[in-house]
């Protein structure tokens, strides 16, 4: 008996698995508190898009020797804030301009890498994460993202709240409200920056989704949702990574099967009530 | 006595892209004032109320307004996000953003919402969540957000669009209220019998401003016309002017087969 236990905690005797499963977690929660934002103001495909367009960045800087952090984080923050202005703007169709700029900048890496860099192990890393990869400075990053995000949303939530709820009411009443999509545009591609290694480009955005979705389900507060969101994804990113140990299977796929399964346990058991309110949610 | 100016447009024009939506217009509002803007879709209504919000910058002439002054607006109701988590008490303090420097609503600031909405008659309803509430009451939830910023000038788009006659006289008492205790006001309306005609001051516009003044002297058939390019007629009842659509006699005849 005493045997079974002590293997339920052999994956953290390996050092890679624990950073793994400390940048999982944070990454988790924070995907959570910014998903919150992304899932209300309708731009799951922004979130989306975001993290193809960072891919760009992040072969762009291994391909240049630039640091991951400083050339992928630019371009991220740069794209970010580009994204945001043509979906407020609404200058050609924002779906379609968002499908070209990011799936541009995506290809763009793809061609890089191919041509420049080591090929087909570090597309697989950067498309679906890998635990392998993880160092104390990534760890370092995902921390100090987190608590500038934490910081940011706790400072200016009534102004975050305003501007996602009722933009044109936020401008007229004294809310920067371009100012605050263009930080939370900024967060968002930080966030996707510094969790892009263990949860990969392409599934980043379903962790983005899945917690803040879950917590809308459960609460009719948006105050609420803010905690509850994060709660949501640390605890599928923990388990998911950890479950993953023991089944052999990717860690990113693992956390966001089990962020889909506490959304459909969450769908079945609230009823009716989940439904209407996840049911207001654009593009889920 | 004539009112300070607290708004004045000159020489306005506001484009969408490069199609003008309001041509050259000069248009005042003092401190006093309870303006309806009447007009066809289109006709520029919403455009004029937010160049005078400031969302929108004229791409001609200015609008200049008194220094600091307060503006509440509230939008149309078919705009809001009725699922969005949010409570009653949480959408009126929401016009403290841009001064609230914590994230939960004060002592204060609560004391002085359950003011408001005890005011507009939604007293206890401050932990609902919005979807909750009844038409009116919710129009009403959005009138108590613009008025907890203790605004000079209110500013309504569409306040009776979509709701029932008993909801429409419930705003319209609490409009003629606001303005007797001071607060100037400005409205958009499709509403000409239930809301336009009760106001003391009427514009018609259809891009440009076709006639400025009482109801008496607006609601005319012929500035009707002008304004919705449809024939109108106008009957006077109780002193106030009454519209009633123009319909012509070969589709009110066909119209009669059915009945």
């Amino acid at each position: 008996m005493s045997f079974v236990f002590a293997g339920l905690f052999t994956p953290f005797h390996y050092q890679f698995f624990n950073n793994g499963i400390i940048v999982a977690t944070i990454a988790g929660a924070l995907c959570g508190l910014l998903g919150v934002f992304v899932v209300l103001r309708g731009m799951s495909y922004i979130g989306h898009g975001l993290s193809h367009a960072v891919f760009g960045g992040a072969a762009a800087s291994a391909v240049m020797n630039i640091n991951y952090f400083v050339g992928a984080g630019v371009w991220g923050v740069a794209s970010g804030v580009i994204i945001g202005r043509i979906a407020r703007r609404r200058l050609i169709g924002a779906d379609a301009a968002i499908g070209v700029v990011t799936t541009a900048s995506f290809a763009l890496g793809l061609a890089l890498l191919n041509r420049y860099g080591q090929a087909k192990k570090s597309i697989e890393a950067v498309l679906f994460g890998s635990v392998l990869g993880v160092k104390t400075i990534d760890i370092v990053a995902v921390s100090a993202v987190a608590i500038l995000s934490v910081v940011i949303v706790v400072a200016l939530y009534r102004a975050f709240l305003f501007a996602t709820f009722d933009p044109e009411v936020a401008q007229v009443s004294g809310v920067r409200v371009a100012w605050i999509e263009a930080l939370l545009m900024g967060l968002l591609s930080l966030t996707i920056l510094v969790t892009m290694r263990v949860i990969g480009t392409l599934l980043i955005s379903a962790l983005l989704v899945i917690p803040a979705s879950v917590a809308r389900m459960l609460t009719n507060s948006f105050a609420r949702m803010l905690w509850i969101s994060p709660i949501i994804g640390a605890v599928s990113a923990f388990t998911g990574m950890y479950l993953s140990y023991f089944l052999d299977t990717s860690a990113s796929a693992t956390i966001i099967l089990t962020g889909t399964l506490m959304f459909i346990v969450v769908y079945a058991v609230t009823g009716l009530r989940g439904r209407t309110r996840i049911s207001g949610l654009h593009h889920i | 006595m004539i009112g300070e100016v607290l708004v004045e447009c000159a020489h306005m024009s506001c484009a969408y892209n490069s199609t003008l939506a309001i041509k050259k217009i000069d248009f005042t509002i003092r401190k006093g004032d309870f303006v309806g803007i009447v007009g066809p879709s289109g006709s520029g209504k919403t455009t004029l109320l937010k160049a005078i919000l400031g969302s929108i910058v004229p791409v001609e002439g200015h609008v200049t307004k008194k220094p600091h002054l307060r503006m509440g607006y509230v939008p149309q109701v078919e705009t809001v996000d009725w699922n969005f988590p949010v409570t009653v008490l949480e959408v009126v303090a929401m016009t403290r953003s841009s001064t609230g420097r914590l994230p939960r609503v004060t002592k204060d600031e609560r004391a002085d919402a359950l003011l408001v909405l005890e005011r507009l008659g939604l007293g206890g309803l401050e932990n609902r969540h919005i979807r909750e509430l009844s038409g009116g009451q919710q129009q009403r939830v959005f009138v108590a957000r613009a008025l907890f910023h203790r605004p000079e000038l209110l500013v309504l788009d569409e306040p009776t669009s979509g709701v029932d006659v008993r909801t429409r006289h419930e705003v319209l008492h609490l409009l003629a209220d606001l303005h007797d205790e001071g607060v100037s006001i400005i409205l958009s309306t499709h509403d000409l019998n239930g809301l336009a005609a009760h106001l003391p001051r009427l514009v018609c516009l259809n891009s440009e401003i076709i006639a400025d003044g009482s109801p008496v002297e607006v609601l005319t058939p012929e500035v009707l016309e002008q304004t919705f390019g449809a024939p109108m007629e106008v009957l006077i009842h109780g002193g106030m002017p009454v519209v009633v659509d123009g319909v012509g006699a070969d589709i009110a005849e066909r119209m009669s087969r059915f009945g």
